[in-house]
């Protein structure tokens, strides 16, 4: 507390978000003082420990950023080393990348929507006290999640930081036969991700809605995952090599992970809401109909309903899942030829929480030179605190524990991942009364 | 017998889990190592009936102790916090036990650590206390010692 009946919401550790974090809010009277969203998680530095690296460690080395994506990150890492190396890849090897990054999408999504996301708007402290009351959904969640696990583990040779991706391709690719096995458990998740969009249409949401500047990838044939332009709703249309020219991280006091902006005009969305709005034209139609069955159709602006829109992309990745495996033809070769050379490349492909962004600069013995890796959560934070400040202000007059729960709420909209972006989250909301001279 | 060894060899004391199962897996036993992520454990025991998970704790005791209690029956109020969205060994026992997914003997031994920063070394007193898990574990398999069970599992959040 400070000054004159000061009030703060004040989240020391903040739950259900992956890493470590703090909320503060300070309220002066009616208006918001203050936001912090402050990030307390050690300094990774990954991008010093690639220096002197071969290229081809990038991919198992980036991985280990998170234990949630580790595909973003293999994937980003061997699209921007092959642009470095000018390497084509195969065909099959570009759908089977595509049916990696399903199965996180699908592992990420369930686990957020249901485990993270959903206590919150059933009044549940956690997933384990909402277990019991409602059982089936939980059981549906494990299920879900269970088989974007075993995508994963089938092409990437494990569920946990995965080692099969490479430059090039992949160490080793599975057979046909290996993959008909999922389809039977695929068939039943893209059953259970249309019910998983129902289930959460029909949550209460807060009324809250911004008008953000939404950041995606856009493809002319797909909903993004490796490949497209930048683009954004208030004309920003960029190839990945341009990315830095746009985009300019900043360094805040309170805060070990950067703040990311638009340069010349500040904060920024990114993850479900900007893809769903900035590509419902290419979502499939099993998706897209579902999404208008419930009545979410873009520009959706309000972030609580976040969890709908991840519910929709589980509906993609599933039925995007049986399309490639429906279509799959192994591979004349795992992986293209990868000789070292000099060269400089940068790739941005879609995380579950947004665009993951890698440049490289390799020398002559295909050693890294340089590396930078921008994650999803950092390019959300200015947009988190900007939001918060605006949140917060609804809520003055709440009980101090009913506006804590609310604020941390609306942080895991985001589906933070602050061990990448540094790399748990506390909040604090502070309240004092105006001075009345 | 499974046994399943949770926890980080990266940050410090936290590896003591690993080291026992490393241990007692090279010794024959079925021994898994996991991170400890409460949905990936309840996937792991399933289809097992005789489990053993291993893990370090912070209670406050002093570094070292060995905890054995029954995960069926003793009471959990807690996790450490550097388990992924906080969300370990001890709620994996409390969500299996509302969806029954608990195998029908589910032991954990714990050892208190004394640090967890990342980078760290394990701590002395804790390498001990992994050769005495691993000893009474493997023991206790071949009959040799009735286990006593500690009295409550009260982990530190914090």
């Amino acid at each position: 507390m400070t000054g004159r009946g000061a009030k703060t919401i004040r989240v020391d550790t903040l739950a259900r978000v992956e890493g470590e974090g703090s909320l503060y809010i300070k309220l002066v009277g009616e208006r918001v003082a203050d936001v912090k969203l402050k990030i307390y998680e050690p300094p990774r530095l990954f991008e010093a420990f690639l220096r002197g690296r071969h290229f081809s460690e990038a991919a198992d080395i980036t991985a280990r950023i998170c234990g949630i994506c580790p595909v973003a990150y293999q994937m980003s890492a061997v699209h921007a080393i092959e642009r470095a190396l000018g390497v084509r890849i195969d065909p099959a090897v570009r759908l089977l990348r595509r049916l990696f990054y399903c199965g996180e999408w699908i592992e990420s999504h369930a686990l957020h929507v249901y485990m993270l996301h959903a206590p919150d708007f059933l009044g549940y402290p956690d997933v384990i006290a909402m277990a019991a009351d409602h059982r089936a959904v939980v059981e549906r969640a494990l299920r879900l999640k269970k088989v974007g696990n075993r995508i994963v583990q089938l092409l990437g040779g494990r569920e946990i930081h995965p080692i099969s991706a490479a430059v090039g391709g992949f160490y080793r690719t599975p057979t046909r036969q290996q993959f008909n096995e999922l389809l039977v458990d695929l068939e039943w998740a893209l059953e259970a991700s249309l019910e998983t969009v129902r289930w959460t249409a029909a949550l209460e949401f807060p009324k809250f809605e911004q008008d953000y500047e939404f950041v995606a990838l856009r493809h002319p044939d797909e909903y993004p995952f490796n490949e497209g332009r930048l683009v954004s709703n208030r004309g920003l249309d960029i190839d990945a090599a341009e990315y830095e020219d746009h985009f300019v991280e900043l360094h805040v006091k309170h805060s070990n992970a950067l703040h990311s902006v638009v340069r010349g005009r500040g904060s920024y969305l990114v993850g479900p809401l900007a893809r769903f709005n900035l590509n419902f034209d290419k979502l499939p139609d099993v998706a897209r109909k579902v999404a208008l069955e419930v009545g979410l159709r873009p520009p959706v602006k309000n972030l609580f309903r976040s969890i709908v829109v991840r519910a929709v992309e589980l509906v993609f990745a599933c039925a995007e899942a049986l399309r490639i495996i429906g279509e799959y033809e192994p591979p004349a070769a795992p992986r293209a030829e990868t000789p070292n050379r000099t060269g400089a490349g940068q790739a941005i492909t879609e995380a579950p929480r947004g665009i993951l962004y890698h440049r490289y600069a390799l020398d002559e013995k295909g050693l890294i030179v340089t590396a930078r890796i921008v994650p999803p959560t950092s390019q959300n934070l200015r947009q988190i605190e900007e939001d918060l400040r605006e949140y917060a202000a609804q809520l003055v007059a709440w009980p101090l524990d009913e506006a804590t729960w609310k604020c941390e709420q609306a942080v895991r909209s985001y589906d933070p991942c602050i061990s990448c972006a540094t790399h748990s989250l506390k909040v604090v909301l502070e309240r004092e009364e105006a001075d009345k001279d | 017998m499974l046994v399943i060894g949770c926890g980080n060899r990266d940050r410090s004391d936290d590896g003591a889990g690993v080291l026992v199962a490393e241990r007692l897996g090279k010794l024959g036993f079925d021994a898994q190592i996991r991170s400890g992520e409460a949905l990936d454990l309840i996937e792991a025991w399933k289809g097992a009936d005789d489990v053993v998970v291993v893990d370090a704790v912070e209670t406050g005791a002093p570094p070292g102790k060995v905890w054995l209690w029954d995960g069926r029956t003793a009471k959990i109020q807690g996790s450490l916090p550097i388990s992924t969205h906080g969300f370990g060994v001890a709620e994996a026992i409390q969500l299996a036990s509302i969806l029954d997914r608990l195998p029908k003997r589910l032991r954990v031994f714990g050892i208190e650590g004394r640090r967890f920063d990342i980078g760290g070394d394990i701590s002395p007193e804790v390498l001990c206390a992994v050769e005495e898990a691993a000893k009474r574990i493997a023991g206790e398999s071949c009959g040799r010692t009735a286990p006593s069970s500690s009295p409550t599992l009260t982990l530190k959040a914090e």
